[in-house]
């Protein structure tokens, strides 16, 4: 049984690691990179290496097991000790290893050369989305998961990137070294994208960086891998790489977007909004960033995430209620500053809305002009 | 010396064998208590989406699965052992520290109490992975202040079981009885001594500053403040990883004492293998970043740790090997003990390669905190060190009860377990190949398939274990009665003593040629 197992375990892995192409279940993701390529090879060298050792030292012991049995008369011969086998499975062992950590030697040196990049991006992990600032490029976008909740709550049936989507992937150019640097604004997450064979921790406080090279335009999807809190799990990372022309396309669009959504602001900023305008921009500014912890309902989780439906500062004095939402609660540090990842309209909208949802009915408002001059 | 009776017995015991029984007892208890944990994290992620738990509940119910599964169950299963054993193995009365041996059992359940109580806290248990890492730690509610208490016992505890071991190792042997006639499952809880002494007061020292910066104002761990939240990682895994050697010497020692009893060989290389233990010990504490690859080391510390990581596989090796050459033309029978000894060299060998395959800093970067990792671990601490665990209750449970247990059963119990157990983990190596992180209660739709099979394994494994119960309960009972030398390749000193032990052994020391 166990040397099915084993056997077993070697028909299933194998193929996984020969098909260089197409996606494997039972092995490392196909790379798109060069790191990405020698962690792939160092992987099916490291794994050979172990099979082999183990059909020789498994293969001793059920011999063993099977010829030297009691039960088929084998007599115990008293012999213990034997100085030139014991140098020599002592020195073996060595020479394997160092001949492993040759390759591996090589792709560490590969994998922090972060010099002479075509770009960088900084990349901030937050409770739970990521930032990308394009450095240089006047780009700057958070990336967070679109997958609904009601998909996580199995009210509706799951997509085909389930937990692996974002609303705005980080776009690059292929054929670029991509620089990234690394930081976090609350907690220890870490960027992982299996296929370019990048994973760092991004570190409240410090700057770390790594880079990638993509081979070819794609979509290559990861996750957090730090675990960083309640929604850890959901915080994926997607990168769309693009060829150099649409990705020069993609940043002239991103520059006009800039301009718009200043134009946009300066005019929400002089616009007066009725309620009505409010809550119903409100509520889906509360679906995407609050219903999380303080649920779809409204009525939190009770000990860990206070209520909005009557609570005490959502029906309380207004200012109190601007302050925390703008910037996060002095006491419980799970409410995070919502100042800089929010504009003024969903700031006021949303605090609206739960002024007047959940049988709150307060009927006050706070125009997103009034947000514009609290932020300051 | 008058025996009490009773419940007086178990509370005021200085006696090693009932000492050793509480700890055996408690620590199963545990075992069940973190299991069940286990079951409900392996029900959640029974299929995508979330069905059962809260997210936040999930992550509560992972560190407290790993906090009680390490330090209140397999790390006082082995003190059991040490207890019952070490006296009994060097001809020692009982423990140097009598009642020391009382007080660091009775901390146990205190800081067990601690532990699962902390759920019921506003906010719920700490959860931040068992690992404890700031800033995520400082964020936590009042549970995690429970965590770092209950820490703070089981390590007072740890250290003066680990003393006490010690100095009865050193002190208490027979006339003639020199260290290198030590038997080898004493050899390496000497060892284990050392390293919990080293390690425990580092790990109470890390998160006590936990503590301070979460109630006083200190800043070791907040870069706003000067600190550095990747110290606090060093400072961890420098008690991590001579840890998880705590937890797998005592089991080589088992291993070593089972195999050559059921091969009716003398162990092929006994100095090697103390050598070779005494390497691993000092190597595990040159090892411990190989735990942060991924937090953006320089390249000096990623070699240093990578080199000095696979050179662990080497005196690993040199024991898988002694193992298998004292198996060797021997004359071999298949006992529950030696199944399971047999199981944990076939297992625990795989949680080696692939922590080989880990050891090299690129590939373990991309497979850092995923779920084969998780694979990893639990073919070292699950087919490791409680494998070796079930090895030596089979072997010692007729010593102690003077019954021999339901042979029959036993071999089911292991046949079953390896079927369950490589069922519920090995899937895990594909999970965390093709990209699956750890610590998450959803997970993308191409890892449902095995993570349905890996939970079924895991509910036929945990409920397995009311067999072992059964098992052992009947043995208590009753059963065949066994002579003094219950089998007939063992050799050592506990041998010589009538089965049951009686409750009082080696008043006279015997004498060792």
């Amino acid at each position: 049984m166990r040397a099915r197992n084993f056997s077993a375990a070697v028909a299933y892995a194998l193929p996984g690691f020969a098909l260089a192409a197409g996606e494997s279940k039972y092995g490392l993701q196909t790379p798109q990179s060069i790191v990405a390529h020698q962690i792939y090879d160092l992987h099916t060298i490291a794994l050979a290496i172990c099979i082999v050792i183990g059909v020789v030292v498994f293969g001793a012991m059920f011999y063993s097991i099977v010829r030297h049995r009691r039960s088929v008369g084998h007599q115990a011969k008293q012999f213990h000790g034997s100085t030139p086998v014991e140098v020599t499975w002592t020195v073996i062992p060595v020479l394997i290893v160092v001949g492993m950590a040759f390759p591996a030697t090589r792709t560490v040196i590969a994998m922090k050369d972060t010099s002479g990049p075509d770009m960088t991006i900084k990349v901030t992990g937050y409770q739970w989305l990521w930032r990308y600032d394009y450095l240089g490029d006047d780009v700057s976008f958070y990336s967070q998961l679109s997958t609904g909740w009601s998909q996580i709550e199995n009210q509706a049936s799951k997509g085909q990137n389930y937990l692996l989507e974002v609303d705005h992937p980080l776009v690059v150019p292929v054929g670029k070294k991509v620089r990234l640097l690394f930081t976090a604004n609350d907690v220890i997450h870490s960027w992982w994208v299996p296929a370019l064979g990048v994973k760092q921790d991004a570190i409240p406080g410090f700057v770390r960086d790594s880079w990638f090279k993509v081979d070819t335009p794609g979509e290559y999807r990861g996750q957090c891998a730090e675990l960083c809190g309640k929604e850890h799990g959901f915080m994926p990372v997607v990168v769309q790489a693009l060829p150099e022309p649409q990705y020069a396309t993609w940043l002239a669009e991103q520059h006009a977007k800039n301009v718009a959504a200043a134009t946009a602001a300066s005019a929400a900023a002089e616009k007066i909004y009725t309620l009505a305008e409010l809550e119903s921009e409100g509520e889906k500014v509360y679906a995407r960033n609050c219903a999380a912890c303080h649920q779809a309902n409204g009525l939190g989780v009770p000990g860990a995430f206070p209520p909005i439906a009557h609570g005490p500062i959502a029906t309380g004095p207004i200012a109190a209620h601007v302050d925390i939402v703008l910037n996060g609660s002095k006491k419980n540090p799970a409410m995070a500053a919502w100042k800089n990842q929010l504009s003024d309209m969903d700031l006021a909208a949303v605090i609206t809305y739960q002024r007047n949802a959940f049988g709150n009915s307060l009927g006050d408002l706070i125009q997103p002009a009034q947000i514009a001059a609290d932020r300051h | 010396m008058q025996t009490q009776t009773g419940i007086r017995r178990w509370l005021t015991s200085t006696n090693h064998k009932d000492i050793g029984t509480l700890y055996l007892c408690f620590s199963f208890a545990m075992f069940i208590v973190g299991g069940v944990m286990a079951l409900a994290i392996r029900a959640e992620l029974f299929q995508p989406g979330l069905q059962l738990v809260r997210p936040e509940f999930f992550n509560e119910l992972t560190t407290m699965h790993g906090l009680i599964m390490v330090f209140a169950a397999i790390m006082p299963a082995m003190v059991g052992f040490a207890n019952w054993q070490i006296p009994l193995m060097i001809g020692a009365g009982d423990m140097a520290f009598p009642r020391l041996n009382n007080f660091s059992f009775w901390l146990l359940p205190v800081a067990a109490i601690l532990l699962v109580t902390s759920f019921f806290v506003p906010g719920g248990a700490a959860a931040t992975g068992w690992t404890l890492y700031p800033p995520l730690s400082t964020q936590m509610g009042p549970g995690m202040d429970l965590a770092i208490f209950a820490i703070h016992i089981l390590g007072v505890s740890s250290v003066i079981g680990a003393i006490n071991i010690v100095a009865t190792i050193l002190n208490l042997r027979a006339p003639g009885m020199t260290l290198m006639k030590m038997p080898l499952f004493v050899w390496t809880w000497l060892l284990t001594g050392y390293l919990l002494i080293a390690v425990m007061p580092v790990l109470a020292g890390a998160v006590t500053m936990v503590l301070t910066d979460r109630h006083f104002g200190t800043h070791f761990f907040n870069a706003a403040g000067g600190g550095d939240p990747v110290m606090f990682q060093h400072i961890f895994w420098f008690f991590g990883h001579p840890e998880v050697y705590i937890l797998i010497l005592p089991a080589f020692g088992i291993i070593s004492e089972v195999i050559p009893t059921f091969a009716r060989k003398p162990l092929f290389g006994y100095r090697s293998m103390v050598f070779a233990s005494c390497a691993i010990a000092l190597v595990s504490f040159c090892v411990w970043a190989h735990h942060m690859f991924a937090v953006g080391l320089p390249v000096g510390a990623q070699l240093f740790f990578m080199y000095a990581t696979l050179l662990v596989a080497v005196p690993t090796g040199v024991k898988v090997f002694n193992w298998v050459a004292t198996m060797w033309e021997g004359s071999l029978t298949f006992e529950a003990p030696m199944l399971f000894a047999v199981g944990f060299i076939f297992v625990f060998t795989v949680g080696g390669f692939t922590g080989v395959i880990l050891a090299l800093a690129p590939v373990d970067i991309q497979v850092q905190d995923t779920y084969y990792v998780v694979g990893h671990f639990h073919y070292t601490m699950v087919a490791g060190s409680l494998f070796a665990l079930f090895a030596g209750t089979y072997y010692w449970l007729p010593k102690w009860t003077g019954h021999m247990y339901d042979e029959k059963l036993a071999r089911w119990h292991f046949w079953l377990s390896m079927i369950f157990f490589n069922m519920t983990f090995f899937p895990m190596h594909f999970l965390g190949l093709a990209g699956m992180p750890r610590r998450i209660p959803d997970y993308p739709l191409q890892f449902a398939q095995f993570n349905m099979l890996s939970s079924i394994g895991a509910f036929g494994f945990g409920l397995l274990q009311l067999l072992f119960l059964y098992i052992v309960i009947r043995a208590i009972r009753g059963g065949a009665k066994v002579e003094p030398k219950v089998w007939d390749g063992a050799k050592g000193l506990e041998w010589t003593v009538p089965s049951p032990a009686p409750h009082h052994t080696f008043e006279t020391p015997p004498v060792v040629s």
